[in-house]
């Protein structure tokens, strides 16, 4: 089956900068897909090249099998992006904009349509306010709606949840999960690693423009290190012993043990009792999204 | 379900932009030619006459009605543009399939359009100062078109380059008005010193005006072929840099 999305040796300059060394890329359809990075590590320039707002210095992208340059009409019809920026046009209501943003893809009479994204995303009861009037919340579930008005099987969201509450957030997840269940794909790009854990089956990771990971979401949980241990010791002991025994003290106090199998937790319980150490508390804390982040970026 | 281009789309969209503020657009340019029809007819009418059998005043309107529609032709892409581009809202029309001869059709038409209901506007509202009878209407029309079509194109290329509105300004005030103030609006260039007639036929504004006159009165200081020639051909050739910069994609798409 044709990719939703393929990415080949793409690169981007800007001027001296170069913001994508040659990313290699590709997502099928139905996924629901993670590009994560930090900030500056190319995600939006991927993005802006997907839709035609940059062009790229080198390589191929494509959007359901539609070059983005050569069938730029094909490929811009399967694609729907949310920018991270709350832009808007201030002399239109909601209703008016998304009914302009219809037709700007040369879809008339998407009246029902309309409705259904304005109800299911909460701005049924604001669609004929002027953009100007609206919370920044709701300006964000327009944007969404507008990339969603033409019906496309690719959407591309880029940090849709930055700065907004928690309703929005749930609001706006349950109608993406949807789409996704209905066949869309989802390219999602989000600094909030918990919502990417929880909705993501791949995620891809840039740095400096350049993939450093490229795994499911389960692989990359499981392949970084494995679980972690909070313990707390009930009398003082020498840090430089515990160090030898690969504990970590915390800023608060309690000791940290990071482990792949749990014999290895089972021979540093077994060392602590020869110490005459008694353990009071202990946690377990299976690996998040988070710190496998900040690891895979630290070292690459 | 799709069923058509996206420019009959923007093209909506653009007027519906000046329409839904056609106070500003609109009424403000006819009240701003109507002061300077009062204020130069009332101090030059009785001693000033251009053409014979012409009142100074009957003179004056041709030009304000061009000179009105081609600063508003060029505010209106203009305008659109660098707000689009400051707002960041411009991306929802460079994600779409259109063309960039959709987009420059859609904003030029819609320039197009503003200049020409600014212009009807201006020969309404003065209407009951003079006794203008127009002897050659499809003339007026074709040069009304391609004058306004200039000043839209113009208007689509200092939007793209324009960062800020500062660098707009500049470009209308420094180029657009001078332009349009310096070419025979208020007087024939057969008045100026040699030196400054030959000046004017370096600008093509000159021309417009020259030869949207001659569509009324029959009588121009150029004959008109040469203003069609001109303003055609400037036409041709701005319309040619603004697609080319518009296929590029020219402080659009980076």
């Amino acid at each position: 089956m044709t990719p939703a999305l393929r990415v080949s040796a793409l690169t981007k300059r800007f001027g001296t900068q170069q913001a994508l060394g040659g990313v290699d890329l590709e997502v099928a359809q139905g996924e629901f897909f993670g590009l994560l990075g930090p900030n500056g590590a190319g995600k939006t320039t991927l993005i802006n090249i997907l839709g035609g707002l940059a062009r790229a210095s080198s390589g191929k992208a494509e959007i359901m099998g539609f070059d983005v340059l050569r069938d730029y009409r094909q490929s811009r019809r399967a694609l729907g992006i949310v920018p991270q920026e709350l832009v808007y046009d201030p002399f239109f209501t909601a209703r008016e904009v998304l009914r302009l943003q219809s037709g700007y893809f040369g879809i008339r009479s998407n009246d029902d349509w309309i409705e259904h994204i304005l109800f299911k995303l909460g701005l049924a009861d604001h669609a004929d306010k002027n953009m100007r009037a609206l919370s920044g919340g709701m300006k964000r579930r327009v944007l969404v709606a507008q990339a969603l008005v033409h019906k496309p099987p690719v959407i591309v969201l880029d940090e849709p949840t930055a700065g907004v509450d928690v309703d929005l957030r749930q609001t706006l997840w349950l109608f993406i999960q949807e789409l996704n269940r209905a066949g869309h794909t989802i390219v999602l790009t989000t600094h909030y690693l918990e919502e990417a854990e929880n909705l993501c089956e791949r995620i891809a990771m840039l740095k400096q423009g350049r993939v450093v990971a490229l795994d499911t979401t389960r692989n990359l949980l499981a392949n970084t290190h494995g679980q972690l241990a909070r313990l707390q010791l009930s009398s003082q002991s020498d840090d430089t012993m515990l160090n030898s025994m690969g504990l970590k003290r915390l800023a608060d106090g309690q000791l940290e043990f990071e482990f792949q199998h749990f014999s290895e937790l089972e021979a540093l319980l077994a060392k602590l009792r020869l110490a005459g150490l008694q353990v009071q508390e202990m946690h377990l804390q299976e690996q998040d999204l988070e710190r496998v982040f900040t690891e895979i970026i630290r070292r690459s | 379900m799709i069923n058509g281009s996206g420019f009959v789309t923007l093209l909506y969209k653009e007027l519906l932009r000046f329409w839904k503020v056609a106070f500003q657009t609109v009424l403000a340019p006819v009240v701003t030619a109507l002061l300077y029809l009062l204020i130069f007819s009332h101090v030059l009418d009785q001693h000033v006459q251009v053409y014979p059998g012409v009142s100074y005043t009957t003179f004056l309107v041709p030009g304000l009605i061009m000179m009105s529609m081609l600063q508003n032709a060029f505010a209106n892409s203009s305008s659109s543009l660098i707000q689009s581009k400051i707002t960041g809202n411009i991306i929802f029309v460079l994600l779409t399939p259109m063309s960039y001869l959709e987009l420059f059709l859609a904003y030029l038409m819609a320039s197009v359009i503003r200049g020409v209901v600014v212009g009807v506007g201006v020969w309404v509202a003065t209407v009951w100062f003079t006794d203008l009878h127009v002897l050659h209407p499809l003339w007026l029309l074709m040069l009304t078109v391609l004058a306004t079509g200039i000043m839209g194109a113009l208007g689509i290329i200092a939007g793209m380059w324009a960062e800020k509105f500062d660098q707009l300004a500049a470009f209308q005030n420094f180029l657009i008005m001078p332009l349009t103030f310096l070419s025979g609006v208020f007087y024939s260039i057969h008045s100026l010193p040699s030196f400054w007639q030959q000046a004017s036929h370096w600008n093509p504004v000159f021309y417009m005006i020259d030869g949207f006159r001659w569509g009324f009165f029959g009588l121009s200081d150029v004959p008109p072929t040469s203003s069609f020639m001109v303003v055609a051909g400037c036409f041709v050739a701005i319309s040619g840099l603004t697609l080319m910069l518009l296929k590029r994609g020219y402080k659009l798409r980076h």
